[in-house]
């Protein structure tokens, strides 16, 4: 082997992989390259003995002294999960779990409100329509579906091994629940296009898809495999768009407009999506 | 007391948690990333600046900054690297503002073809050590001060992260916003600009050192 170049030896120092053996073995027939090397080893090793003052125990506490009357109020609203980065973990922390379920349970709820309106006698003019009523009944299915479809993404994407060892990860309780949902959602997707929703149609096809890959996946998956649903989740953003037709549906629900007369807002939204 | 420092109870309470907190409106939950992360952002920020004032602006500025960015962060990323990054950027920056301040000749900072920044700087007279570092690191140290800040800011960067906080190439391409190749060589270059200006003065003792550390 020729000299090494003195990039090679300093990437050596490094410990990069590329060429070490051949290295090595010149270093070893080299007196040359040998001395060239100790002293990149001796100058970096001089220079880690720079010193760094200590900024002391309480550093990270006078950091936030004196950056705190600095840090502008951050808005919060319990709705604010619902359109930030579809693309983060963020989306599966345990406050944002806690939203999607409060919603899951508006939607329920506004279900059953729906239902006993629906049962409350002919003295409303609105139990009067029953189309109106059969398609408000509707809108909250599916609202109610997409709600616990989401909280089976959400708790896929929260599972994970329970230590650095562990090979396998069990998802047989997510693949039940996906498989229970796929009828559901071929239901209400056959229905959507009947009704002429194609937006909602569309969004219920691409999370039949997801349900699809979830069904189909092993019982037991490594990490990797794990991580590969995931990243189709991800890549598809289909809870991003589950969650907001969802909310679009939960406006509808409630204030009992149809698909034909969808809220500005909701339908701007679903548009996006 | 360290109220806020991770124990039993908060064993729990991971940076991504905090994150997500502070998202949702708990600023204090930002408290406990800041001190958890300040003493290893300002040791990379020290070792860039050079200087104790400078250093603690940029963690400042680093958590500020990081705060503002933070619905841009992606979770499943370290916070400790993203606040990192954001500070050897914002070291760059302020060290390059620094060099402007300290010119005499207003030029302007001109790129190579791989991004880092030219060594426009070399020219400029050294400022005399201050009593203060002579006292505390001797005279090899302030050499080493001086070799360093004759770096560019990019090779200053790569240097510091590569050999100070072992940090990969991809992270260094991403701290100067250039290619995987680029970064290599900025880093290349600045072990060869240092080799040039302090293997006099630390050959002898650096071999002996080297010898009774691998012996």
């Amino acid at each position: 082997m020729k000299h090494p170049k003195e990039e090679e030896l300093i990437a050596y120092h490094d410990g990069e992989a590329g060429g070490r053996e051949a290295i090595a073995k010149h270093l070893a027939d080299c007196p040359e390259c040998e001395a060239e090397l100790a002293r990149i080893d001796a100058l970096l090793a001089a220079l880690n003995n720079i010193p760094v003052p200590e900024p002391g125990d309480d550093y990270g506490q006078r950091v936030w002294q004196q950056i705190s009357p600095r840090l502008p109020e951050r808005r919060s609203h319990w709705w604010d999960f619902l359109f930030s980065e579809p693309n983060s973990l963020a989306w599966f922390a345990p406050r944002r779990l806690a939203g999607a379920g409060a919603i899951a349970a508006l939607v329920l709820a506004a279900f059953i409100v729906g239902r006993i309106t629906k049962t409350g006698g002919p003295s409303t003019p609105v139990a009067l329509d029953t189309t109106k009523v059969r398609e408000r009944i509707l809108v909250m299915a599916v609202g109610e579906h997409l709600g616990r479809s989401e909280m089976v993404l959400v708790e896929l994407a929260n599972s994970g091994p329970q230590n650095a060892g562990q090979k396998q990860v069990n998802i047989s309780g997510e693949q039940r629940r996906a498989e229970d949902l796929l009828e559901e959602n071929r239901l209400y997707r056959q229905t959507a296009l009947e009704q002429g929703d194609t937006a909602l149609a569309g969004v219920l096809d691409e999370l039949e898809r997801v349900l699809l890959d979830v069904a189909h996946s092993p019982q037991q998956v490594t990490p990797t495999q794990l991580e590969g649903i995931r990243q189709r989740i991800e890549a598809r953003g289909i809870l991003f768009k589950v969650r907001v037709v969802g909310k679009d549906l939960q406006q509808r629900g409630e204030s009992g407009n149809t698909p034909a007369q969808p809220s500005g807002s909701g339908k701007s939204e679903r548009n996006k999506v | 007391m360290n109220r806020m420092r991770p124990s039993v109870e908060t064993f729990m309470e991971t940076d991504a948690v905090a994150v997500e907190q502070t998202l949702a409106g708990d600023r204090e939950a930002f408290r406990i990333l800041v001190e958890r992360h300040s003493r290893n952002v300002y040791r990379l920020a020290y070792r860039m600046t050079g200087n104790q004032h400078d250093a603690e602006e940029v963690v400042q500025e680093a958590f500020l900054r990081a705060y503002q960015k933070l619905s841009q962060f992606a979770a499943r990323a370290n916070f400790g690297t993203w606040v990192y990054r954001i500070a050897a950027n914002y070291a760059i920056d302020r060290m390059r503002q620094r060099k402007s301040e300290d010119s005499n000749r207003a030029l302007p900072a001109r790129e190579t073809e791989d991004g880092a920044e030219m060594d426009l700087m070399s020219t400029v007279p050294d400022a005399a050590p201050s009593p203060e570092r002579l006292a505390q690191s001797g005279q090899l140290a302030v050499q080493m001060r001086i070799a360093l800040r004759d770096l560019t800011p990019a090779e200053r960067t790569a240097f510091v992260m590569r050999h100070w906080g072992g940090s990969g190439i991809e992270e260094i391409a991403a701290a100067l916003n250039s290619s995987a190749s680029a970064a290599k060589n900025t880093v290349f270059r600045s072990v060869q600009k240092l080799r040039k200006a302090l293997e006099p003065f630390v050959e002898q003792r650096g071999r002996a050192r080297v010898m009774g550390t691998e012996l």
